[in-house]
This record gives structure tokens, C-alpha cells and sequence, in this order.
């Protein structure tokens, strides 16, 4: 640290820990490290972006989560949502789904429709796209313990609709080692998920080449109390336990890790969060150039949606929310990420209306059209802090995977708990100094309104009359479809997992006979059984 | 305040139905201890059953659930006859998590009379518990 950077004020620490100074100069950024990892946008190690035009050429993809209620619901939401400009889709299934639950499971009742859409079979997979164009809308899926049978459902739709599954884009988020940590929708234990997470890489290279299988994230191990530094340390420990899956059963880091990608959170620091991805670009990279010898460039892109997270929002003062979402967004397009999404300013009450979800895509619709954010690539690269921070963050992440490594790995630190019970601990300490105004919070510990009870929120509203309409027309499909067909598919689904072979083919056979989400995983239970938490916290 | 000064306050702290989104209660699972009560937390996707099966066994003072995913009131209409069953009416039924206030009443004439919503604060639970549980 040289003189001018000597703090007068007070000692600051960001999330990470890392100090934070009253100045940088170039001292500080040789000090760091120096200037060799920054290079240029589209080059090896990527810091300032993974392509040389960037936002230029095209602007970020705007991918709002959405789902709720029948397939017929959410159709029309993603039609109300692409008429208003959005460029993806993001689709949100209901706990029974990502559990891999049918809707007339007694374990499913009174959560039908509730947070996503719910879905039984291809046919809701066939009513949820109908009239959308696949070639022009990336669609994203938000499902990890039921992932296999979603992707397969995915990937039917197309073909019988008439695309290309070859030249098919989208992605599955199928990260199942963080749901572990948070979000909680696994259904198998530890090894075989990940196994499982194994098959649909290895089917997607070989049969749907451009189709992202998995979307690692850092995101809800964030959420969980991770620092920014953990959450993409995590991400990419947890990226290696899959990549070594793979590469164990024989195919080659360029065949697949092209297709892998991320979904990082952004709340906090600003500077914090933009240097954690300058940071983690590179890093990635090395990774994948050094410890795996990736060649191809793209095997070396962290390719990532980034999520203006749930976790930096308020219940307090709730259109603040707008603001903190607008921070976000600039966030995100500062730090050079590929897709952009905004968690609405009603989402600590409710599942977005259309109205919220329309401002949070309005939203990024301004730093497109008017802040000029798509037209310098890394527009504060050179920064003395930005590149001082970005190698110290890196350094971090660094320490983090080797601090995690030496532990025992990823895979065997999930499975007894610790990073559950780390991440827990933080969120607690955390809390702890929120409440206390130890950690400032607009609205919640600082710059309260006098009359915090009336909040200016519409529900969305939930038809306890869609678990009925589902529940039918999953009889309906029943009664309809070429029962031994379905036996027959079924059987094969659990002598594949029996075999240890890959399951995917089975589970595509499987949903193009109708079979249902539930049959196809009591086929996998039925082998893999069934993952019992450990209560750590 | 009659046997707790025997017997430190026990809260079972549940996770009802499939939501796996368990950071809020494991932050007040921690905090309920730090308050000094002996806290028994289920872990995820416990169903009314189990919930009423554990209350009873583990013979705790306090019932409290956390509910991030909407589905509390049918969970809540479910758990309510099973208690009571098990003749616990007279414990303390709370609940907290993402619940919209035209929900509270509705949870208080079930018997949930302790209702804590997001921005809640752990020390005013802690407080609550304290002066509620038998």
C-alpha cells in the first residue's frame, strides 16, 4: 500500500474481507499482481469479457424467471413478457416438478402451481411453448433434482415440433451439488446425482451439441450467507466435480465444457461484485487451460447469467426494491456478463405480477437505450481499484479452492454438511448485524418510513382451482397414451440405472411415450434411493 | 413462568411441505439457541404428520414452522387436527417465513397465534417465545 493509500478514516473490509482503500494508484495494482491477467475482451485469460465485441454486438439477453399455475398460465406469461422486449425465457417449475413429483402425489397437495408452473408429462411441456419461436427464444430451466427428465421433455418438444435438436440452444440450470447447500430441491443422494448431472452432459455433447446441460451456480449458495468470493469458489469446485465426472468416463474437456455455464448473484458492493467477475473470468479460464487442458477458447468462457439477487431485497419499503434492482442491472452490465435477470420488487411478498416483472424488464431496457452501457467493452477495466480488486479477488478464490481441496473436495464437504454449516453461520452473523446497524440496510436499519405497515404491493394471485385442471389433464394423458409403451420405457429406465449406463436415452424413450415426471423418478429412486439431509447448521 | 425455570424452553422448528429455501430457518434455529432454548430443527420437507409425530415426541413447548413457498395455509389446515390430536393445543403454535398479511388472520384462527413475516427480528422471537411458552 503506498502513502496516499494510507487509510485516515477508518478501516473498511468488503464481504470478502478483502481491505478496501481510501485510493489506489498504479502501485497498488502492480503490488497486486501487476497487469498481466487483465489482457483484452475475447483473449485468454478473458478478464475484460469472453468476446472481443461484446455488448456491440449484441446487448445482454433479458431472461426474467417466470412460471406459475398450468402450462397455459405461464404460455401466456412468456408471450406477455417477449412482447415487452425480453429476449429469453426462464421458466419456473413448481415444487412438485422439481422434486419429481406428479401433481396427484398426496405429498404435492396445496403446492400445485404455486411457485412455477406445474408439469406432468410432455404434453404441458408441448402447451407451455406453444407459439414460441425456440430458434429466436433461449430457453432456460430452473430445475435440478428432476433435471434429467426435463431436459429429455425439453428436447422431444423440439424434435416433434421440428427443430434441429443439433442446433438446439438453451439451458438447464441441473446443478444439483449446490441445492444441497441451498434451495433444497434434491431427490437422490449425493453420488448418484451426480452421476446423473454426468448422463445429461455426456447425452447433450454427443446429441445436442449446442444445448447447455448445466448452469452452475453460485447464486443460492450466496443467497445461503456465502461472501462473493465463496459463492464463485464454490461454483467453480462444484463446476470440476462434474467435469471430472465426465472426463472419467472418457470424453475430452473440449468436448463438453463449452456448453457449461454459470448463474453468479449480484447484491452488495458494487465494485465487489464487478471485480468478483472480472476476477472469476479469468480465474475460470486458468482453470480450464491449466488443471484441465482446455484448448478450445470457448471451453474456457464463463458463460453466465447474472441474477440482480433476492437476497439484497427488502419486505421493508418495497419499492426501494426498484432502485436496488437498477443497481443491479448496471452491475451486471459493468462486469460483462451474457444474460441479465432482475429478481421484481415484489418478490418478498409475492411471485412477480405482470407489472413488476414488465419494470424489471424495463429496467435493463434503459441501460440499453439510454446509459450507453453496450458500447465500450469493460468500461472500467484500467481502474486502478477495479484491477487492484479484481486480483485481489482472484487471489482469493484461489485460497478458497485450495482451502476447499485440502479439505477433502467439494463433493465430500457437501455431503457431511460443512459448507452448510459454514454458509449458516455467515447468514446468521450477518442477520445478527443487520439487525444490530452493524451492516446498514436502507429501510431496515437506517432510514426507516414512519409507518412501515402499508406497503404498496399487489398480490399475484393463486387459483386454488389449478391443481384440479392439472390433476385431469394428467389423467387425460393417462387414459390416452400407449400404456405398454410406457411399462416398457419405464422398465428400461430403471434396468439403465441398474446397468450404471447412461440413463438419458431411457428417459427420452420415456417422455416421448408420455410417461410422467413422478413415474420416471420412482424408476430412479427405486435404484438410487432417496438423500437424507444432514441437519447441520 | 412455572416449570421453565426446571427446564430450558424446547422449540421444534419445522420445515413444512417441499420448499427447500431452509437459510431463515436455520438463522433463527441458531438464534433460539443463542436465546437459550434447546431447539430441535427437522431439516426439510416434513409433512403435517411428521410435524405433529415430533412435537409430541420430543414433548417440546413451542411449535414453530417456516414457510418461504406459499403453501402455509393448506399445511396449516392440515397440521391444526393432527395437534390436536396429539393433544397439543395447549403448546405454543407460531409461524414465520413469506406470509402475506391477509394470511395472518386466517393463521391465528387456526391457532397460530405467534405470526412472525420476513423482517421479523430474531431477538423479538426470542422475546415472544419467552413470554408465551408454558
Amino acid at each position: 500500500m503506498n502513502d496516499r493509500a494510507q487509510t485516515t478514516v477508518k478501516r473498511v473490509l468488503n464481504e470478502s474481507g478483502l481491505e478496501v482503500q481510501q485510493l489506489y494508484t498504479a502501485d497498488d495494482v502492480a503490488a497486486s499482481g501487476g497487469d498481466a491477467m487483465i489482457g483484452l475482451p475475447g483473449e485468454y485469460p478473458f478478464t475484460r469479457g469472453i468476446h472481443r465485441e461484446m455488448y456491440r454486438k449484441q446487448p445482454w439477453t433479458m431472461r426474467q424467471y417466470a412460471g406459475f399455475g398450468n402450462p397455459q398460465d405461464t404460455n401466456q406469461r412468456f408471450k406477455y413478457l417477449i412482447a415487452n422486449g425480453q429476449t429469453g425465457l426462464n421458466v419456473a417449475f413448481d415444487l412438485p416438478t422439481q422434486i419429481g413429483l406428479d401433481s396427484d402425489d398426496p405429498l404435492a397437495a396445496g403446492e400445485i402451481g404455486r411457485v412455477g408452473m406445474s408439469v406432468d408429462t410432455l404434453r404441458d411441456f408441448e402447451i407451455a411453448f406453444e407459439g414460441i419461436d425456440l430458434e429466436k427464444i433461449t430457453v432456460s430451466m430452473t430445475i435440478n433434482g428432476a433435471a434429467a427428465i426435463a431436459i429429455a421433455m425439453y428436447l422431444a418438444m423440439a424434435e416433434k415440433r421440428g427443430y434441429d435438436v443439433k442446433q438446439l440452444r438453451g439451458t438447464a440450470q441441473n446443478d444439483i451439488l449446490k441445492e444441497f447447500i441451498g434451495r433444497g430441491t434434491w431427490i437422490f443422494p449425493v453420488e448418484p446425482s451426480i452421476k446423473l448431472v454426468g448422463d445429461t452432459i455426456e447425452y447433450c455433447a454427443q446429441h445436442a451439441p449446442k444445448y447447455s446441460p448445466v448452469s452452475v451456480c453460485g447464486y443460492h449458495i450466496r443467497e445461503s450467507g456465502a461472501t462473493p468470493a465463496e459463492e464463485m469458489a464454490y461454483a467453480f469446485c462444484i463446476a470440476r466435480a462434474y467435469a471430472d465426472e465426465v472426463i472419467a468416463r472418457g470424453l475430452h474437456v473440449d468436448e463438453f465444457a463449452g456448453r457449461l455455464s454459470y448463474n453468479f448473484n449480484i447484491f452488495g458492493n458494487l465494485f465487489e461484485q464487478v471485480c468478483k467477475f472480472r476476477a472469476g473470468r479469468s480465474l475460470w479460464a486458468k482453470i480450464m487451460k491449466e488443471e484441465y487442458q482446455a484448448e478450445k477458447p470457448g471451453s474456457m468462457w464463463l458463460r453466465m447469467i447474472a441474477a440482480g439477487g433476492g437476497g439484497g431485497l427488502t419486505f421493508e419499503q418495497p419499492e426501494l426494491n426498484i432502485v436496488r434492482g437498477a443497481y443491479y442491472a448496471l452491475i451486471s452490465a459493468l462486469s460483462g456478463t451474457q444474460t441479465m435477470a432482475l429478481c421484481s420488487y415484489d418478490e418478498a411478498y409475492t411471485i412477480p405480477t405482470e407489472y413488476s416483472a414488465r419494470i424489471s424488464l424495463r429496467t435493463m431496457q434503459i441501460l440499453i437505450a439510454e446509459m450507453g452501457l453496450t458500447e465500450t467493452v469493460d468500461p472500467l477495466g484500467g481502474s486502478y481499484y477495479v484491477e487492484t480488486m479484481t486480483n485481489q479477488m482472484r487471489e482469493k478464490m484461489e485460497q478458497i479452492i485450495a482451502e476447499t481441496d485440502a479439505q477433502g473436495g467439494i463433493v465430500k464437504l457437501v455431503s457431511e454438511g460443512a459448507i452448510q454449516a459454514k454458509v449458516s453461520a455467515q447468514a446468521y452473523k450477518m442477520q445478527r448485524d443487520i439487525e444490530s446497524g452493524k451492516f446498514p440496510k436502507v429501510g431496515v436499519n437506517c432510514y426507516r418510513n414512519d409507518q412501515e405497515d402499508e406497503h404498496p404491493v399487489d398480490f399475484h394471485p393463486y387459483n386454488e382451482d389449478d391443481a384440479r385442471v392439472q390433476i385431469e389433464s394428467l389423467n387425460r394423458v393417462r387414459a390416452e397414451r400407449d400404456a405398454e409403451r410406457v411399462t416398457r420405457a419405464l422398465a428400461a429406465v430403471g434396468e439403465a440405472a441398474r446397468a450404471g449406463t447412461n440413463v438419458m436415452p431411457a428417459i427420452v424413450e420415456a417422455v416421448k411415450a408420455y410417461a410422467s415426471v413422478g413415474e420416471i423418478t420412482q424408476e430412479l429412486v427405486k435404484v438410487f434411493g432417496r438423500y437424507q439431509e444432514p441437519i447441520r447448521f | 413462568m412455572n416449570d421453565t425455570a426446571q427446564r430450558r424452553i424446547r422449540v421444534l422448528l419445522a420445515k413444512p411441505g417441499l420448499d427447500g429455501h431452509d437459510q431463515g430457518a436455520k438463522v433463527v434455529a441458531r438464534a433460539m439457541m443463542d436465546a437459550g432454548f434447546e431447539v430441535i430443527y427437522t431439516g426439510l420437507r416434513q409433512t403435517p404428520e411428521q410435524v405433529s409425530r415430533i412435537a409430541l415426541d420430543e414433548d417440546v413447548d413451542v411449535i414453530a414452522l417456516s414457510s418461504m413457498a406459499g403453501s402455509h395455509l393448506p399445511f396449516c389446515r392440515k397440521l391444526k387436527p393432527l395437534l390436536e390430536a396429539n393433544g397439543l393445543d395447549d403448546k405454543l403454535w407460531m409461524i414465520g417465513g413469506n406470509l402475506p398479511a391477509q394470511d395472518h388472520d386466517a393463521l391465528r384462527e387456526l391457532g397460530f397465534k405467534g405470526i412472525f413475516p420476513t423482517g421479523s427480528k430474531l431477538d423479538a422471537i426470542a422475546a415472544y417465545i419467552r413470554e408465551n411458552a408454558a
